[in-house]
């Protein structure tokens, strides 16, 4: 079957199984628009080269399917470049295909030229430049299998316009074997024996699960493991969802914003077995006084991961759902230790921490709307089914603290790179690949700016995404940074000329509600989640209000400034 | 402490530049890259003489093995290895003092590669001790170029005990 590389293209993402490509045409990529009806699959036409890959991006965090992408060469491909970044950043599995000049143009500085493989290199998991259209299919088989094994991560290949338009012998690779690529899944039994015996001397462990466990689908056996060995769990903020945040034996995120009751476990648990972390600086606080008092087990696919910020007492490389059930196998066949009582007296000691330190706020002396009241309620009307996306900052955090995620993928954030603008495209990637869930992007004011444009998306997909703003006027992380460590300097932080975001809403043909009383959050809310429309709620909250606790950045993470 | 890392990666476009850019973006140190083919043209062997303490090496070794276009990493610091680098240095060559940088350069066994009225190029081989003595002895004659390979290195087949 002679093919053009456009067709190529097309008919590989079939066998792949993709569903829907986000993108954008242009002229480099306009032979693939013109084949495009043909296939299957569903195109969403974003309104900004980055709203398509952090919407890839939130439909492969929610469904844990591989996120497609599409642009064109030169600025639709750099604008693809933060969406990358972000993906990377948190180990999504993504593939980007941008377009490219001819290749006899390549280097001439040609119209709508970059470099986009030399400009993405630190960026993807790898990347691609397809000179001869005999490449091709092997290469989008190559593409699909790195973004999706080992550690998953974006991939991009970058296709030069003669190659869409030339022609070949369609034969697309079965299976890939490639000699420097060779991911190590099977955990070592004799790593295994020795964090079997750890467990066994250990008094206070404690389980640390981050965004490796979602991504290796690996929560049911870490709840097997807490439950069965009564071992208290906390996660990072990639690792919320990894464990039902309405068990008991869960207490909360760790690190600069975490609970009192996971920062004290951390610092004072004589096993920290961490599964999928990767030991984040917002983590760890002052590294020398992190888990200082405890053997650390790490479990994680990459090599790279273990000893970059932490030594650790136990590496194991390996997939962490694999790991689990072989530690699953060993403790569960002995039957000679009473777990339950074993940890009871530390998991008392944690509650007794979480008690005298809850995660809340001060209700005192306001008339202005609490933002975490606002989550709260989310949480209660939702009862914790909804997918939620965040932007980042203040919202982002209170999102992580105040909602309790039940179930792995119902949270997608910029963990790792902290990437403004990126929930609200990401809540519509979900959105479609869930039609049928409440999707909901907790926004600030700062952040909504960032890809406001894509509400034209939502309207024109009639994708029911929920925007929840928590609108305090300010960049609020900052406004609190500046607060609380540059003597109130509040410079460039305030957000004086907002728009008015019901009105901006309804100019785009989407439903918009504003919220200013307390007593009018739950009502407003319930009804906004109640409509079929894409939807901006704009709650005015208290402009100043700071998110506690919070470690300073280097201190230790028992150095913890409370409400 | 300085390592010497021996890297097979696969003989395509840009992954010099992989290679290169991980140890910039990371903050890595490169004292010096040497890089060809071997005899599978499909593969080259780079060899990069690096510094740092043992949690960065082996930062760094994970991190190139972590590159979908690497194919092997050798830390060669802890074995016996043949190390060579080649140089060519540009000498100022006057008459007077011209027989005695011959004498120094066959004490060496250099080769003289080129000659002009003034001026000597020579080329010689040899490890880091060797280079550095005779780049030291050079000096005072005044050496107008110098151009280095970098080491290139193999591990020895016999591995002896100390």
């Amino acid at each position: 079957m002679e093919l053009t590389g456009a067709q190529v293209l097309l008919e590989s993402l079939r066998r792949e199984g993709v569903e829907v490509v986000f993108g954008y045409p242009g002229g480099a990529t306009i032979d693939i628009y013109h084949e495009l009806p043909k296939y299957p699959f569903r195109h969403v036409l974003t309104r900004h080269e980055q709203g398509a890959v952090h919407a890839a991006d939130g439909y492969a965090r929610a469904s844990g399917k591989v996120g497609v992408c599409l642009v064109t060469s030169g600025p639709g491909a750099t604008n693809t470049v933060t969406g990358i970044a972000t993906a990377y950043m948190d180990s999504i599995p993504l593939v980007v295909f941008t377009g490219q000049v001819p290749t006899s143009l390549i280097g001439n500085d040609a119209f709508q030229e970059a470099d986009i493989v030399g400009i993405t290199r630190p960026c993807v998991k790898h990347n691609y430049l397809v000179k001869d259209i005999k490449d091709l299919a092997e290469t989008i088989k190559q593409a699909f299998y790195l973004a999706s094994t080992g550690r998953p991560g974006p991939v991009l290949v970058d296709l030069p316009k003669d190659v869409l338009q030339a022609t070949v012998e369609y034969a697309y690779p079965g299976e890939i074997h490639m000699r420097s690529y060779n991911p190590h899944y099977e955990p070592n039994s004799r790593q295994i024996q020795r964090v079997v015996d750890l467990m066994r001397f250990s008094r206070k462990p404690l389980l640390f699960v981050g965004g490796g466990v979602i991504g290796s689908n690996a929560s049911e056996d870490i709840l097997w493991m807490a439950k069965k060995l009564n071992i208290p769990v906390i996660g990072s903020l990639m690792g919320l969802g990894a464990f039902p945040g309405n068990e008991p034996l869960w207490f909360g995120m760790v690190g600069m914003h975490g609970t009192y009751a996971a920062n004290m476990a951390v610092n004072n648990a004589d096993l920290l077995l961490a599964v999928g972390v990767r030991f984040d600086d917002r983590v760890t606080g002052k590294l020398s006084s992190f888990a200082e008092k405890g053997k650390i087990v790490h479990i994680d696919i990459d090599p790279t991961s273990i000893r970059k910020n932490v030594s650790v007492d136990v590496p194991m490389v390996c997939d962490c759902r694999r790991a689990l059930k072989a530690l699953r196998n060993e403790l569960g066949k002995d039957t000679s230790i009473n777990w339950e009582e074993k940890h009871e007296e530390w998991v008392t000691k944690i509650r007794t921490w979480e008690k005298s330190q809850p995660m809340t706020y001060d209700t005192n002396g306001s008339s202005f709307i609490k933002p975490q009241m606002v989550i709260e309620t989310i949480y209660e009307l939702t009862k914790g089914r909804a997918i939620i996306a965040t932007e980042v900052g203040q919202n982002q955090m209170w999102a992580a603290q105040f909602y309790k995620y039940h179930k792995p993928r119902t949270l997608l954030t910029s963990g790792g790179l902290g990437t403004m603008g990126y929930g609200f495209p990401a809540a519509i990637g979900a959105q479609l690949a869930f039609p049928g869930s409440l999707v909901i992007d907790v926004a600030g004011d700062g952040s909504i700016q960032m890809n406001i444009q894509e509400l034209a998306t939502a309207v024109s997909y009639e994708l029911p995404v929920k925007i929840v703003i928590l609108n305090n006027g300010h960049l609020g992380m900052v406004r609190q940074w500046q607060e609380l460590f540059y003597n109130r300097n509040y410079c460039s932080t305030c957000l004086h000329k907002n728009p008015d975001f019901v009105a901006l809403a309804k100019a785009y043909g989407a439903q918009g509600y504003r919220i200013e009383k307390r007593d009018d959050v739950a009502p407003v809310l319930k009804e906004a989640f109640a409509t079929k429309e894409p939807t901006i709620v704009d709650v005015l909250v208290e402009p100043e209000e700071n998110v506690y606790p919070m470690v300073p950045a280097g201190a230790s993470l028992t150095d913890m400034l409370l409400v | 402490m300085r390592h010497v890392l021996s890297i097979l990666v696969e003989n395509e476009p840009g992954v010099l530049s992989r290679v290169a850019g991980l140890f910039s973006g990371r903050g890595f140190n490169i004292e010096s890259l040497n890089v060809a083919p071997t005899l599978d043209a499909g593969v080259s062997r780079m060899t990069i003489c690096t510094k740092g303490d043992e949690q960065i090496i082996e930062q760094i070794i994970k991190q190139l093995r972590k590159l979908v276009t690497v194919i092997k990493v050798v830390d060669l610091t802890h074995q016996q290895a043949v190390e060579r680098e080649m140089v060519l240095i540009k000498v100022s060559a006057e008459d007077s003092r011209r027989a005695e940088i011959l004498r120094i350069a066959d004490i060496f066994r250099c080769k003289v590669v080129d000659v002009a009225a003034n001026e000597l190029t020579l080329e010689i081989t040899g490890d880091q001790g060797k280079i550095r003595a005779i780049i030291n002895l050079l000096q005072r004659f005044g050496i107008k170029e110098i151009a280095r390979t970098g080491t290139g290195a193999l591990r020895r087949s016999m591995q002896l005990e100390e």
